[in-house]
C-alpha cells in the first residue's frame, strides 16, 4: 500500500469513501480500473472430486474498495470465496486451478504457505465463530499471538485499533477479559471482524456476514463495512441484492450452468449492474423474476 | 500514505506482523514437523505390538487349519496317537450359539436403553446412564461370579429359592449378554443423539408422536452407527473368556442345544493352553488365531456395513 509514485490511491480511496455510507445514488461511478488491483482472478476453476463448483471465475478486486459476489445458492460464490483464502486446501478432492494473485504473489502457484497467506487475507463467516473458551481481549489477539507476536503493547495497540475498526471499542473497552460468549450476536460478529482485523490483513473475505443478524445488527455491519473499506479491500458474499447495492462498489453477478457449475455472468460496477446490466440474466436475477 | 504524511500504525503494524510470521515460520513449520514426526512414531509403537501379535499369530498358527481342524471334535493324546488333538468344532458351534443367544437379548435391550437415553431427560435416564457406565467398567469376572451364582448353582438367599439348572450354554449367554448390554447402550445413545435437532423437529412439527419420530427418523438415520455399535460389542463378547469361565461346562462334543455343556472359543484356548499335553499346548495358536479372524471379520464388516450404508442415502 506504501506506494507514493501513485497518486491514484488516495483519489480512488476519496471516491470510495465519498460512496462507503451505504449509497450507490451519488452519481459517481467507481471505475475500479482507475485505482489498483489487490487480487486479481484469471480463469479460477474449483471443483470437488472432478465436479466442478465454480469455472471460469475472471476479475479484478480493486483494492480499497468493496467488491460484492452476488447469486442465487449453488451459483458458487461461497466456494470462490473460500478459494482465495485457500480454505479448500482442508478439503480432500478439492482443486482449484487457474491463476490467483493478491498483488504480485500467486496464491496456489507462489509457494506462499497457506498461513502466511491467511495472516494477509482475513475472513469472516456466516455466524459469529468466536472463540468460546477466550477472552474477548484474547479473542482480538488470538491471530497475532498465532502468529508469534508477544510483546504486549504491540498486542495492546492492535487490539484497540482493531477493535475501534470494527465499531466494538466503546461498549467493550471497560470488559476485555469478559468472556466472548457474553457479548449480542450482533457484537461477537463485529467481535469476529475485529480479530481479522487485529492482523491487518490487506483483502478481508466476507462470506454472508449478516444472514445469522438481525436487521439493527446488520445495519451496523453494513455501515462498517463502507468504514473499514478505507483500511483494507473487502470480497463479500451476500444472497441479499440490496445489501450488495447498499455496501459494494463492484458485483460479480454469479449463475448455475447447465451442468450445475457456478458461472460468472456479469461484473460490473454495482451502480452500473443494478440500472444497466449488459446480461438480461442479470436484469432478470435483480428484478427479482429468479433466484 | 502520501510523501510528508506521519506513518500509518495501521501499515507498520501490517509490516511488522508479516515479518514475525516470516520470521516464525521457519520455526513454527519445524515445531510442526517434530510433531507430525512423533505422531508417526507414536503409530508405529501402536502398531508394533499388533503386527508382532498377528504376525506370531499366523506363524505358528496356520498349519493347524485344516477340514479337521474345523470339522472334528477334540481328541486327548493317548497311547496309540500321542499327538492326537482332533478339531474345533465344539467350540465354533458353542461360540456361535452363546454369543449368538446373547446378541439375541442384549440387541434390543440394549437399543431400546439407548434411545430411552436419547431421547429422554428424566432423572431416572440420568440414574440410567451412570449405571450403564459403571456397568462398562465392571471385570467381567464378577458377571462369571454372577452367573455361576445365580444361574449355575441357584441361588437361596432370604427365602427366595432359584432353582439352578447346572452347567449350561445358556449361562454363559446370560453372563455375555449382561457384559454387552451396557456397551450396546453407550455407543447407540452416542449416534442416535447425533441426529440432528432440526430433524426430529420437522416430524414432531407433522404432529407425529415421539415414539413415531423415533421409529421412523430418528433410528433410521442413526443406522448405520447402530450397526457399527452392536457389531462392536459383539466383537468385544465373542473373545470373552472370564464371563464364561465356569458356566458353560467344557463340552467336548458337538451340540446346538444350549440347555447342555458346551465348549467356546475362548475356553478352548484357555483349556489347551493350560494342558499338560504339549500338542493340545500347541494347538491353541490355531484357535486363538481363528478367533482373531473372526473378531476382524466382524470388526472390518460392521465398518463397511455402515460406511456402504452412508454411501447407499447419498
Amino acid at each position: 500500500m506504501v506506494d507514493p509514485s501513485s497518486t491514484m490511491v488516495p483519489m480512488a480511496t476519496q471516491v470510495a469513501t465519498s460512496l462507503g455510507t451505504g449509497t450507490t445514488g451519488t452519481g459517481v461511478i467507481v471505475d475500479p480500473r482507475s485505482g489498483r488491483i489487490a487480487m486479481r482472478l484469471d480463469n479460477v476453476d474449483v471443483s470437488f472430486n472432478g465436479r466442478t463448483a465454480i469455472r471460469d471465475a475472471t476479475f479484478d478486486v480493486p483494492k480499497n474498495h468493496v467488491t460484492a459476489l452476488i447469486g442465487p445458492s449453488g451459483s458458487g460464490k461461497t466456494t470462490l470465496l473460500r478459494a482465495v483464502n485457500r480454505l479448500h486446501d482442508l478439503t480432500k478432492g478439492a482443486v482449484v486451478t487457474g491463476r490467483l494473485m493478491l498483488g504480485d504473489t500467486d496464491v496456489y502457484k507462489g509457494g506462499i504457505p497457506a498461513t502466511l497467506l491467511r495472516t494477509r487475507v482475513g475472513m469472516v463467516f456466516q455466524r459469529p465463530n468466536p472463540f468460546p473458551t477466550m477472552s474477548i481481549y484474547d479473542n482480538v489477539v488470538s491471530g497475532l499471538r498465532f502468529n508469534g507476536i508477544r510483546k504486549k503493547s504491540v498486542l495492546e495497540e492492535a487490539a484497540e485499533s482493531a477493535l475501534v475498526g470494527a465499531a466494538l471499542w466503546d461498549s467493550v473497552a471497560d470488559r476485555m477479559k469478559a468472556h466472548a460468549s457474553t457479548l449480542s450476536g450482533g457484537e461477537q460478529q463485529r467481535l469476529c471482524i475485529a480479530r481479522a482485523l487485529a492482523v491487518e490483513p490487506e483483502v478481508l473475505l466476507m462470506d454472508e456476514p449478516t444472514s445469522s443478524l438481525d436487521p439493527i445488527s446488520t445495519r451496523l455491519i453494513e455501515e462498517l463495512i463502507g468504514e473499514l473499506k478505507d483500511r483494507v479491500t473487502i470480497i463479500i458474499v451476500t444472497h441479499n441484492m440490496q445489501q450488495a447495492a447498499r455496501v459494494s462498489d463492484l458485483c460479480a453477478f454469479f449463475l448455475m450452468g447447465d451442468d450445475r457449475a457456478g458461472e460468472q455472468i456479469e461484473v460490473a460496477p454495482t451502480k452500473k449492474l443494478f440500472s444497466q446490466p449488459d446480461d438480461q440474466r442479470t436484469l432478470d436475477y435483480i428484478q427479482g423474476r429468479f433466484g | 500514505m502520501i510523501d510528508g504524511v506521519p506513518p500509518d500504525p495501521m501499515l507498520e503494524r501490517r509490516e511488522l506482523i508479516q515479518r514475525v510470521a516470516h520470521k516464525t515460520l521457519n520455526r513454527r513449520m519445524l515445531a510442526s514437523r517434530a510433531v507430525i514426526g512423533l505422531c508417526g512414531l507414536a503409530f508405529v509403537v501402536a502398531l508394533v505390538p499388533l503386527f508382532a501379535i498377528l504376525f506370531s499369530l499366523v506363524q505358528k498358527g496356520i498349519h493347524w487349519w485344516g477340514i479337521d481342524f474345523f470339522t472334528k471334535t477334540p481328541l486327548f493324546p493317548s497311547l496309540i496317537d500321542p499327538n492326537a488333538v482332533g478339531g474345533i468344532s465344539n467350540a465354533i458351534i458353542g461360540s456361535l450359539v452363546i454369543d449368538g443367544i446373547a446378541a439375541l437379548f442384549a440387541i434390543p435391550i440394549g437399543v431400546v436403553t439407548g434411545l430411552f437415553l436419547a431421547e429422554s431427560t428424566s432423572p431416572f435416564a440420568n440414574a440410567l446412564r451412570s449405571t450403564a457406565e459403571i456397568m462398562t467398567g465392571l471385570p467381567s469376572i464378577l458377571l462369571g461370579i454372577f452367573a455361576y451364582q445365580m444361574i449355575v448353582v441357584g441361588f437361596h438367599e432370604w427365602g427366595i429359592k432359584l432353582p439352578g439348572i447346572g452347567f449350561a450354554g445358556i449361562a454363559g449367554s446370560f453372563a455375555i449378554g449382561i457384559l454387552m448390554i451396557p456397551v450396546i447402550i453407550k455407543a447407540s445413545e452416542t449416534s442416535l443423539r447425533s441426529v440432528p435437532t432440526p430433524i426430529r423437529e420437522a416430524g414432531l412439527a407433522l404432529g407425529a408422536r415421539n415414539g413415531v419420530v423415533a421409529r421412523k427418523i430418528v433410528i433410521p438415520t442413526a443406522m448405520p452407527g447402530l450397526i457399527t455399535a452392536v457389531l462392536l460389542a459383539l466383537s468385544r463378547a465373542v473373545g470373552e473368556t472370564a464371563p464364561i469361565l465356569w458356566v458353560i461346562g467344557a463340552s467336548t462334543i458337538n451340540t446346538w442345544d444350549p440347555g447342555h455343556e458346551m465348549a467356546s472359543m475362548p475356553l478352548q484356548i484357555f483349556q489347551s493352553a493350560t494342558s499338560p499335553y504339549t500338542s493340545l499346548r500347541e494347538e491353541t495358536w490355531g484357535i486363538a488365531l481363528t478367533l482373531v479372524v473372526v473378531v476382524l471379520v466382524i470388526n472390518l464388516g460392521s465398518r463397511l456395513l455402515a460406511a456402504w450404508l452412508q454411501r447407499e442415502r447419498r
